[in-house]
């Protein structure tokens, strides 16, 4: 994927990508760290038809919603010869029984035979976690097995105090 | 009444009004230097109220303001952002400098200002307000647009353009004589490209030396820096501005941005008193004669600026809808035209008249300009409306 970087002199920098369509997506990054979404306009593709500001907290979730969802079609695409097993991300909300706890709490495999892959925390992700690994509020959980598994997986992760 | 007493009164019933003129600007979405040169206007000789009491701190102040101001539009760039938009875009910034000094040239010697006279309006007309464009192509969320960066460029290259003018600027307002002019020129020229070819490779070792992790000490160093420069090149006959501007491009990095933070306020501070001072010095009475040169200098040097923009947009393969933002964004006159004409009136060597017109100018120019900027758009698809009826796009996302 080509990213077109283009230099805004005395306010920061723009990353774009131009999309199949040809509609322009991109961020402009400002100096002071703060960021804005962009989006080309059909009709007039020199300009904007949104600029939307993100905060730091706000770009990372965003980030990590579009980077997850291509992990995962990587991981599906990786296990599609293995018939009956599939991947799903699970988020820890807050309130969860399990945030703030290691992951070996869940006894995920053990209770329910499904394997614990990566953790997407923000932009950070965290391969292979162990099972002293914490969980935190935010987490996407992600985790492949049958579907009866992934199912019950999601009611304990899910569970509240 | 003790004269302490009235100046720190006379001093806070000004900075009290400009406080409430910058509320007002800020609501009304404009910048509050035409704001600040009315309340000069007002509060000035021969305006609403005398304010004698206050001229010697306001004089230093403004010095300082304006040393304030070149030394941020200095940290407003990197010397790499310079470089590079000198190699990518000295066409169109040649261009910008010939198609918008010459309103200015013509007016003087219409008006019989002489050479010294064209020399000053020429830069009037040719700097574009970087602070107000920036501020408006934000607001306008114009940032992700394809001619924005060719705006930006052309700003930057204004910018380094005024580290040459401004000594030139010092050195003939001075009096000095041509061949005294070119040593002087020598001089700053020479200095410039050493600071810029520095600041590309050592520019962290000033940023070093200035830099320090309490926010007050480093105010100081960097206060206390920009002073020393501006005041050493002043006393070379370098004009002190271009000292503190110098400054500013040689300040890099991390330490760039945290200036700017730190500087800021006091920037609005002293910067204000400048404005306002300038506005005090320019009696309200002789402006009503020079409003219609003013007027129609606005027009001509706006439609300048729009020919620039178009013509830097379409080199760069933008559209025509592009092209007309480009071109009435960089309408925006403000601050440096204002700098020229405090440098040129506090000098002397102009006359009085000058500096009636360079406010109406700027008053015009800094509030036409964000308005043209804004409507440029729907009026360019009216008429390409009119051209091709029934073909109105409708799809915005």
């Amino acid at each position: 994927m080509n990213i077109e970087e283009t230099p805004l002199p005395g306010i920061g920098v723009r990353r774009e990508v131009q999309l199949a369509t040809g509609r322009r997506v991109g961020v402009v990054t400002h100096r002071d760290g703060h960021t804005e979404l962009i989006l080309s306009r059909v009709d007039d593709p020199d300009a904007c038809a949104a600029s939307i500001p993100l905060s730091a907290e706000e770009a990372a979730a965003l980030g990590s919603l579009l980077g997850s969802a291509q992990l995962i079609a990587q991981l599906s695409k990786e296990q599609k010869d293995v018939a009956g097993v599939t991947t799903h991300q699970i988020l820890i909300r807050p309130g969860s029984t399990y945030a703030g706890r290691p992951l070996g709490d869940t006894q995920m495999r053990t209770l329910t035979g499904t394997s614990i892959v990566a953790l997407l925390r923000g932009d950070e992700v965290i391969g292979s976690p162990r099972p002293d690994q914490l969980l935190e509020v935010g987490d996407l959980v992600v985790i492949v097995g049958t579907e009866s598994g992934l199912a019950e997986a999601a009611q304990i992760l899910q569970s509240r105090l | 009444m003790d004269p302490t007493t009235l100046s720190l009164i006379q001093l806070g019933v000004v900075f009290f009004a400009l406080g409430f003129l910058g509320r007002l600007a800020g609501r009304i979405g404009m910048s509050p230097v035409p704001l600040y040169l009315l309340g000069g206007l007002a509060f000035g000789h021969g305006g609403l109220v005398d304010l004698g009491g206050i001229n010697d701190f306001a004089h230093i102040a403004s010095e300082i303001g304006v040393i304030l101001l070149l030394l941020m539009l200095g940290l407003e760039y990197t010397a790499h952002e310079l470089v590079t938009g000198l190699r990518q875009s000295w066409m169109a910034g040649l261009l910008d400098l010939v198609l918008n000094m010459v309103p200015g040239i013509a007016v003087a010697f219409m008006l019989g200002w002489g050479p010294v006279g064209a020399l000053v309006m020429a830069g009037i007309t040719y700097s574009s307000s970087s602070g107000i464009i920036a501020k408006v192509l934000g607001d306008l969320g114009r940032l992700g647009n394809r001619e924005t960066p060719v705006v930006l460029a052309i700003l930057v290259i204004e910018d380094l353009a005024m580290a040459a003018y401004l000594p030139i600027l010092t050195a003939v307002l001075a009096g000095v004589s041509f061949l005294g002019g070119l040593t002087t020129v020598g001089i700053s020229l020479a200095v410039i490209s050493a600071v810029l070819l520095g600041a590309l490779r050592y520019g962290h070792i000033v940023s070093n030396v200035l830099e320090s992790p309490d926010r007050e000490s480093f105010l100081l160093k960097l206060l206390g820096a920009a002073l020393l420069v501006a005041g050493f090149a002043s006393a070379l006959q370098v004009s002190a501005a271009v000292g503190a501007f110098l400054l500013g491009i040689a300040i890099s990095g991390g330490t760039a941005t945290n200036a700017t933070r730190v500087l800021e306020p006091l920037r609005d501070l002293f910067a204000a008193m400048f404005f306002v001072l300038f506005g005090l010095n320019t009696d309200p009475r002789t402006i009503p004669p020079v409003l219609g040169v003013a007027l129609a200098l606005a027009v001509v040097s706006a439609a300048t600026k729009v020919v620039t923009g178009w013509w830097a947009a379409r080199r760069q393969g933008i559209a025509t809808l592009g092209q007309a933002r480009a071109g009435a964004a960089l309408i925006a006159r403000g601050e440096f035209s204002i700098v020229i004409a405090g440098l040129a009136v506090a000098s002397g060597a102009v006359p009085k008249e000058l500096a009636a017109l360079a406010t109406t100018y700027v008053l015009i120019m800094a509030v036409f300009g964000p308005v043209a900027a804004r409507y440029v758009e729907p009026l360019v698809r009216l008429f390409q409306g009119k051209k091709s009826r029934g073909k109105e796009p409708e799809i915005i996302f």
